[in-house]
């Protein structure tokens, strides 16, 4: 009877000292965002304040359609295909837009294929090379795509390829560590079966870890895709080509209805790539994890 | 022969193998026989160098194993072929792929990458497979047979490495009696026909009875017993176990049958 209430006690005692220490957690919390709200000015009367101008803009991008003329021609005043009057110049740069993501997403998962090895700690030979490949992708990583675009345009003039650089280098570190970190879960049985078998560094990683991984890579790719043609659409603000470099222009020269009709355009794109992706995504990992 | 002198190897404060000295013939069968914990695996991957030893030697004829470093040590690997309890094969590449590992250190690392092996080699891992009455899942993939179908596979790796020693650990740990025995017959047909030296870390005493010339006993990382099966009485059975063979057996029992189901 005794035992059964001193743990009862025990038990009470220690709900207590939890409770105590999440109220106290609890209040770090709050007091680091009261802080971080007075630095960044996140007033909630600017909030307020703001709001309705967000609603505002939307209101001006509206295009000014009209139901009778909807379908009509392209110089019929209030149809759609007025609105979307440059669709055939707006259609080149999406597609050359998802075409720069491609191509950097390819390039930069090349990269990031070859250095992630070395990056996992369980199959790194020493502990000096894992430090060493784990800051490299943490170097093409910290620096957001778009501040290399403005180094590139600088470097390479204005247009596509800097663009594409742009995002492949970050694209490598990003993929990089995602990949490095696919190896790090994998089983090592197969890896220590082979290596017992007088296999090299490579032939284990060719044989043991690369079944095992393949699947994840694919799905990490895609996805890293799907974020690719997001960046190639604003990238062209510094004048890295693509979409971007237009929507900015229609933005700095206030031409309300073409700025709504670029984002229509490109959420229709995006949100297109994306639902592809992610089939091709269950399909990578669905088939080959099976 | 394999000669080794005063192996010892550390786990932080833990002596695992513990200044141990053994003699192996080629061409014997011995079974490594103790509790878990006494160091037999440790032992056996001390030989093949997947662990590194803090002090003593390893001799394998005229060469001193342990000093041995890149393709010398490969090619110490590929001559003394390792058998894992858990059977080590690669899951998602089928059964013939995964014999031709065996292949690997046989080959220029450039094709070999490619996945290129030649014709011959197929060959001969098809011809291992048969031995072992496994021809017909080559094709399948490795996680798709029994556990000691799969056992029988890596065999096959094993035995495509063209070893001169196997070293087998807790080869039929995994599988229920009956995969065990074919398993271990597997092993003493390569050791007899094909005149390998076998070393082969044991949970069961009756096992290594049956099919081991000798036995090594080991306690707290040493060697407490190492003759023939013969001499292995039930007073020699206390020193290695702190217990009796039928105490033994009434806690192995019911281990047993769940390794069964």
């Amino acid at each position: 009877m005794s035992a059964i209430a001193a743990v009862e006690a025990q038990f009470r005692a220690r709900r207590r000292a939890r409770m105590l220490a999440n109220l106290g957690y609890g209040g770090v919390l709050l007091l680091c965002l009261l802080i971080s709200a007075r630095v960044s000015e996140a007033y909630p009367g600017a909030l307020a304040a703001g709001l309705p101008r967000v609603g505002e803009y939307f209101h001006k991008l509206l295009p000014a359609l009209q139901w009778q003329h909807l379908l009509d021609g392209p110089k019929a005043e209030g149809s759609i295909a007025y609105w979307f009057y440059r669709l055939d110049s707006w259609s080149w740069l999406l597609f050359e837009t998802s075409q720069m993501a491609l191509l950097a997403t390819l390039g930069g998962a090349v990269l990031a294929f070859a250095l992630c090895f070395p990056a996992a700690a369980n199959l790194a030979p020493n502990r000096l090379t894992y430090v060493c490949f784990r800051r490299l992708l943490e170097l093409f990583r910290t620096v957001p795509d778009i501040v290399y675009a403005l180094i590139l345009v600088w470097a390479f003039g204005v247009g596509p390829l800097a663009g594409i650089m742009a995002i492949a280098l970050h694209t490598v570190g990003a993929l990089g560590k995602l990949f490095a970190e696919v190896v790090e879960n994998a089983d090592m049985r197969p890896w220590e079966g082979v290596r017992a078998a007088g296999g090299n560094w490579a032939q284990g990683v060719r044989y043991a870890i690369l079944p095992q991984v393949v699947p994840n890579f694919l799905s990490y790719v895609l996805l890293r895709f799907e974020i690719n043609v997001r960046g190639a659409t604003v990238i062209g603000f510094v004048g890295a080509g693509g979409i971007g470099q237009e929507l900015y222009q229609v933005i700095s020269s206030n031409i309300y209805d073409e700025i709504g009709a670029i984002i229509v355009l490109i959420v229709l794109v995006v949100a297109v790539i994306d639902l592809l992706s992610e089939q091709l995504r269950t399909l990578a990992t669905g088939k080959m994890a099976a | 022969m394999l000669q080794i002198r005063g192996l010892t190897r550390r786990f932080g404060a833990k002596l695992a193998v513990d200044d141990v000295s053994l003699d192996v013939p080629a061409g014997q069968m011995v079974g490594v026989i103790g509790r878990s914990g006494a160091g037999k695996s440790t032992l056996l991957r001390l030989i093949n160098r997947l662990l590194e030893a803090n002090a003593g030697t390893i001799r394998y004829g005229s060469t001193d194993v342990t000093a041995l470093k890149g393709r010398a040590l490969r090619n110490w690997r590929t001559a003394c072929a390792m058998i894992f309890q858990q059977f080590n094969l690669i899951p998602r590449l089928d059964v013939l792929t995964n014999v031709l590992i065996g292949r690997l250190n046989h080959r220029a690392t450039l094709p070999s990458l490619l996945g290129l092996f030649t014709a011959a080699e197929r060959a001969m891992a098809l011809q291992a497979l048969e031995r072992f009455d496994l021809a017909d899942v080559a094709l399948v993939r490795a996680d798709q047979i029994s556990g000691g179908q799969m056992q029988r596979v890596a065999i096959c790796r094993a035995l495509l490495q063209e070893p001169r020693l196997i070293l087998a650990d807790e080869p039929i740990a995994s599988l229920d009696p009956r995969n065990a025995e074919v398993v271990m017959e597997a092993l003493r047909r390569i050791n007899r026909e094909d005149g390998l030296t076998v070393l082969c870390n044991l949970h069961h005493l009756d096992t290594a009875r049956l099919y081991c010339d000798r036995i090594v006993g080991m306690q707290q990382g040493r060697i407490v017993f190492d003759g023939k099966p013969a001499e292995l009485t039930a007073d020699r059975v206390r020193d290695i176990y702190g217990a009796s063979e039928d105490e033994l057996r009434d806690d192995l029992a019911p281990k047993g049958s769940l390794a069964a189901a």
